[in-house]
């Protein structure tokens, strides 16, 4: 508990359970699961999103909002979730 | 333990406010970090809405030692997001509505009651009922209040014909009932208010859906848009679909064109501008607003009616100690918006946290999106994403920004869908 408290989610990383979940398991048919994939892959997505690799209708918006060591801590941190 | 309710704040013992200093090295900091008798600190929660309620849970949820109360005068909230969907009568009401249960579980205490004052001197909300709670640090999320009497003529009396349905609720069932009521030919009149305002894009997906349901169900009538701005959020976006879904049927009038409407009239259900009185059949009056009256209050409102904020912590600028989310605070770039506040709530619980436990605080990033139904199976959105620059919360250039202009309709179906399922994911992690 006082690890949690004195550490809690790194930057961004709060905000993506508006659309993903509290949990980070999706919504739907539409919005994928991010909770406890591997951070590689979590990463990998974000930086797909970011330089538009990746076609998307809203996770461009967002990804390009995010250094490449600020996604990567956000996907270690949803990986352990 | 200190006991929450106080039924008589009057017998507190006279004391001193306790220094930060004091409450972070002393009575919080040694049973959290020292594993001395367990003590709490106390965190009171004002207003159970996307900002608060999350707020309030997050807080329960990151560690037992913090005692959180929330103080929400109304056992059913009714959500904003997806009701004018229930206006033009593709949703039932009850898809609006949520409880608190959830957060009781969680080890919420919700407190089914008005907070009418604050004082920061004992620590203390001051509730409707005499008695008062006590706070190390107090979250203020208590949503816009209708600054009757800003626009000429529009009072809560008004309001009972010329129905804001801006707090979702009963005035948002009566501006469903009236235009179910209203006789094909009739002309619907809407009035929007210029910057700042709850829901910046709402005014134009409420048109987009009023216009859809008179095409739909009333095709000899109209709908006319009295707008205070020239510019408007996703304008480019709605202003196309406009064209293409409803022609001849949605007018909307700029303040050059005389949008500008300086007084209504609820016996005539008129709006009067410097050019013309435009007579409505249904008239819906998006009125000025400003923070919740506890805000003001409180003392963290300033003279625009709106709570500066410090960026990181969402700490009021004006009252130490108290710290403002949702649309009653000003976020800098960030729109008064469900996702907004859900965003903050979040980002203020662990600012919160971390304080009680004399850490500092971590810069936030922050995230905002906002989907607007064009059609009932098409939607357009605007997202951003924001950091603390230079005192308040700025977009992080390069990021963000409105759903393409020449999206495919399958794209704007798409856009409807996560609209849709992003509903369900926030109401979830708020109250579900």
């Amino acid at each position: 508990m006082l690890l949690l408290a004195a550490f809690g989610p790194p930057p961004g990383a709060a905000s993506c359970s508006g659309c993903h979940g509290a949990h980070g398991a999706g919504t739907g048919d539409s919005i994928p699961v991010i909770a406890g994939r591997h951070p590689a892959e979590l990463q990998a997505a974000m930086e797909a999103f970011r330089t538009g690799q990746r076609p998307a209708t809203v996770m461009n918006r967002i990804a390009t909002g995010f250094t490449p060591t600020e996604s990567a801590a956000i996907a270690a941190w949803w990986s352990t979730r | 333990m200190v006991e929450h309710t106080v039924t008589s704040p009057p017998g507190l013992p006279e004391r001193k406010p306790p220094s930060r200093r004091r409450v972070l090295g002393g009575a919080l900091a040694a049973p959290f970090l020292a594993g001395a008798t367990p003590g709490a600190a106390h965190v009171v929660v004002i207003g159970g809405g996307f900002g608060g309620a999350v707020a309030a849970r997050v807080l329960a949820q990151i560690d037992p030692m913090i005692e959180v109360a929330l103080l929400e005068p109304n056992p059913v909230y009714t959500a904003c997001p997806f009701s004018n969907a229930v206006i033009a009568g593709l949703r039932p009401m009850e898809a609006q509505r949520f409880r608190y249960r959830r957060l009781v579980a969680d080890g919420v205490r919700v407190l089914y009651t008005h907070a009418t004052a604050v004082d920061n001197y004992r620590r203390q909300v001051r509730l409707a009922d005499g008695g008062g709670v006590y706070y190390d640090r107090l979250i203020l999320a208590p949503g816009i209040d209708i600054a009757w009497g800003a626009l000429p003529g529009y009072t809560e009396t008004a309001a009972t014909r010329m129905p804001h349905a801006w707090k979702a609720g009963d005035q948002t069932k009566l501006l469903c009932e009236q235009l179910r009521a209203m006789d094909d030919g009739g002309v619907v009149v809407m009035s929007v208010p210029p910057n700042p305002y709850r829901c910046p894009p709402g005014p134009y997906e409420r048109a987009s859906l009023i216009a859809w349901y008179l095409k739909t169900h009333k095709p000899r009538s109209k709908l006319l848009v009295l707008d205070a701005k020239d510019t408007f959020s996703k304008q480019a976006l709605f202003r196309k679909a406009w064209d293409r879904h409803y022609p001849g049927i949605l007018e909307w009038i700029g303040p050059s064109d005389g949008g500008v409407v300086t007084r209504v009239d609820p016996v005539r259900l008129a709006f009067e501008t410097d050019f013309a009185v435009h007579k409505a059949a249904v008239a819906n009056v998006i009125p000025p607003q400003r923070a919740g009256m506890i805000a003001r209050a409180a003392g963290v409102a300033d003279r625009s009616g709106w709570c500066p904020i410090d960026p990181v912590t969402f700490e009021s600028r004006l009252v130490p100690g108290l710290h403002v989310i949702g649309d009653a605070a000003i976020a800098g770039a960030m729109p008064k918006s469900a996702f907004a506040a859900n965003a903050q709530g979040k980002a203020c619980a662990w600012a919160v946290a971390r304080l009680l436990l004399g850490k500092p605080p971590q810069e936030p990033r922050l995230i905002n999106t906002c989907y607007s139904q064009i059609t009932p199976d098409q939607a357009i959105s605007i997202a951003g994403v924001y950091r603390p620059a230079k005192g308040v919360l700025a977009d992080i250039a390069g990021a963000g920004g409105a759903s393409p202009l020449d999206a495919s309709d399958e794209q704007r179906a798409r856009e409807s869908a996560y609209a849709s399922a992003w509903f369900s994911a926030i109401t979830a992690e708020t109250f579900g």
